[in-house]
């Protein structure tokens, strides 16, 4: 099985990028460990909305209500109790998946728009609660100052973490999508009506596909507590939502890795064209609108449909 | 608050008339986001910010005319026609070059167009609050219920009526009106019976932002115009236009009345989750009626 999956061509190049990010953190300055480990975060995010968005043809408007779950679900049980920390390692994706199930129970009984819509109040409400609970959530203050275990408490260490556990849930996420139900989610994407017509049970295969997309969410929430040691209600507005939907957009969302391509353009350009210009998202605007004119199948779908020809990048395609 | 005190009749009522006429300016912001809808079949995220622009340049008119009460009906005509032209050079420019492609694509662009008019707000007025007064009759209070009531929101409650069955003589009595709405229904025939319909798009798309400029110049006495204001209005406008029905213009203004209603009644129950109401009762209604309340023109 897993021949089939990682050939040979495309695992060596993964393994040396991997190795790269491993030996950068003590040659780097502490600014760029910190800007790639951002990235990290946002990819893993990025990537778990395109099981949904990409693999799955749903609009999930709103996924960064999950992953601000996952987070504030973490930074609650690591301030306001003494379970330990693996609690809240496992408690903050589970409990991202759970409310993923809950909302996805609903959403998947629309259609297109009117899903995205639903996803769209159900979470402006999760943030409008973490927004004005003042006595469990610190309101719009959010939670700042999160004390992590030593193991974590040097900015190199939670690189390592962090890339880590990213690479974990690439694998995982990989494997699933090269799976026999990621395979159906896609033929879903497709074609719902034929999929339905041979017996596949459309609505359980979606909402299967929301959990395990919003678990990956509540991953990515957890680990941003871990680099920044705070969380705030920005975390579940829409506005973010909207970002990495962009992100999946950029880099291509019908392939594996382009999201990640595209949280990291996004995050590059948030920080550097950040150093020169507070008008930020006025750029943002503008590539979006390159995008769409340009390049609709994202800068990484660009690539692949360029490179089609020569056969390196069968591992990161998608037909 | 005392429980007594909160629930007496004058209480109830009073909110009754505040929550009324904010729904009256939601109204007028989601009937022109209601009325894109239904003809480009695409939602426009960039609404809100066009709304944050109306209520920008009604200030920037207002202070041009020293504040006067002229100063203040100029801004309430010319602001939204501000607004039209804004949106009348995005549409002319860009958007109608992509009425051809996937509709996620046009969703994107009016995002894409959200942030830049966002930053342009910021570039051209600063992140100041601003205010306006309105003119010295609308001014102050008169008591309604034995509760004091802001004239202005009297004067709310008179537009948004206005505004209402305007929109409706113009879908149902016009023959541009006619002509949108037999686009929304059908768009290839309204092409094959010779008509231009980028054009008809166009004329849909800036009378609806012609809408949130006005929501925008009527809303700006009653708050702080500031930066901010485009993300607070639209996904309200969003859930308002599903929870009416896509598209359908009366959904739009019992969508506008429950949203209105349950956020200015939440006040008197439950202040601190005030905010929370209205969600509640959108995710309600979408479970109960998954394709909003009135029929879709989808």
């Amino acid at each position: 099985m897993f021949r089939n999956i990682f050939n040979l061509k495309s695992f060596v190049p993964i393994v040396v990028f991997f190795i790269v990010l491993l030996i950068l953190p003590p040659i780097i300055p502490r600014f760029y460990t910190y800007i790639i480990a951002v990235m990290f975060v946002t990819s893993l995010l990025a990537m778990s909305l395109n099981m949904v968005l990409g693999h799955g043809g749903m609009f999930q408007f709103h996924h960064g209500a999950f992953y601000g779950v996952g987070a504030y679900t973490f930074a609650l049980i690591l301030t306001k109790t003494t379970l330990p920390m693996w609690v809240g390692f496992a408690a903050g994706p589970i409990v991202a998946a759970l409310v993923g199930l809950l909302v996805g129970w609903f959403c998947v009984r629309l259609n297109r728009l009117y899903f995205g819509m639903l996803q769209i109040s159900l979470g402006s409400l999760i943030w409008a609660i973490a927004f004005r609970w003042y006595s469990l959530t610190s309101g719009d203050d959010g939670i700042h100052g999160i004390p992590m275990p030593s193991i974590l408490s040097s900015l190199n260490c939670s690189y390592y973490f962090i890339l880590i556990v990213l690479a974990i849930c690439l694998v995982g996420m990989y494997l699933i999508f090269k799976s026999p139900f990621g395979t159906t989610l896609q033929a879903i994407r497709d074609n719902p009506q034929r999929c339905e017509a041979v017996g596949v049970n459309v609505r359980r295969h979606q909402l299967a596909a929301i959990v395990i997309a919003t678990f990956f969410a509540g991953v990515a929430g957890v680990l941003f507590v871990v680099l920044e040691r705070s969380v705030f209600p920005d975390l579940l507005f829409w506005v973010l939502s909207l970002e990495i939907f962009i992100m999946c957009l950029l880099g291509g969302w019908f392939t594996f890795l382009g999201p990640m391509l595209g949280a990291a353009i996004t995050v590059a350009l948030r920080t550097f064209v950040g150093i020169y210009t507070e008008y930020w998202t006025l750029i943002l605007g503008v590539i979006l609108i390159l995008l769409i004119f340009f390049l609709p199948e994202g800068v990484f779908g660009y690539f692949i449909e360029k490179f089609k020809e020569r056969g390196t990048t069968d591992m990161l395609e998608e037909k | 608050m005392d429980i007594g005190q909160a629930f007496t009749f004058a209480a109830l009522g009073s909110q009754f008339l505040v929550g009324l006429s904010r729904a009256m300016i939601l109204f007028v912001v989601c009937s022109g986001m209601s009325f894109v809808l239904g003809v480009l079949r695409v939602p426009n995220i960039a609404h809100g910010s066009l709304y944050m622009i109306g209520a920008f340049s009604a200030y920037s008119i207002f202070t041009l005319f020293g504040q006067s009460s002229t100063g203040f009906w100029l801004a309430l005509f010319l602001a939204p026609l501000v607004v039209a032209l804004v949106s009348l050079i995005a549409e002319r420019a860009l958007f109608c070059h992509l009425y051809e492609r996937e509709h996620l694509m046009l969703l994107l662009f009016t995002f894409a167009l959200m942030l830049i008019l966002g930053d342009l707000v910021k570039l051209i007025w600063g992140a100041e609050y601003r205010s306006i007064m309105a003119p010295p009759f609308l001014r102050g209070s008169i008591s309604i219920f034995g509760s004091p009531f802001p004239r202005y929101n009297l004067f709310l409650l008179i537009i948004g009526p206005i505004v209402a069955i305007g929109l409706w003589l113009f879908t149902n009595k016009t023959k541009i009106g006619k002509i949108s709405r037999a686009a929304a229904v059908d768009r290839e025939m309204v092409g094959a019976v010779g008509i231009n319909v980028s054009w008809v798009f166009a004329g849909a798309f800036v009378i609806g932002c012609y809408l949130a400029g006005l929501g925008g110049a009527l809303v700006a006495p009653t708050v702080s115009v500031t930066i901010g204001m485009d993300h607070d209005i639209i996904i309200e406008a969003f859930l308002i236009v599903t929870i009416g029905g896509l598209g359908n213009m009366w959904g739009t203004l019992v969508g506008s009345l429950i949203f209105g209603l349950t956020q200015s009644f939440g006040v008197l129950f439950w202040p601190q989750f005030a905010i929370v109401f209205p969600y509640v009762a959108v995710v309600v209604i979408l479970i109960w009626r998954p394709t909003g309340m009135l029929k879709s023109v989808w």
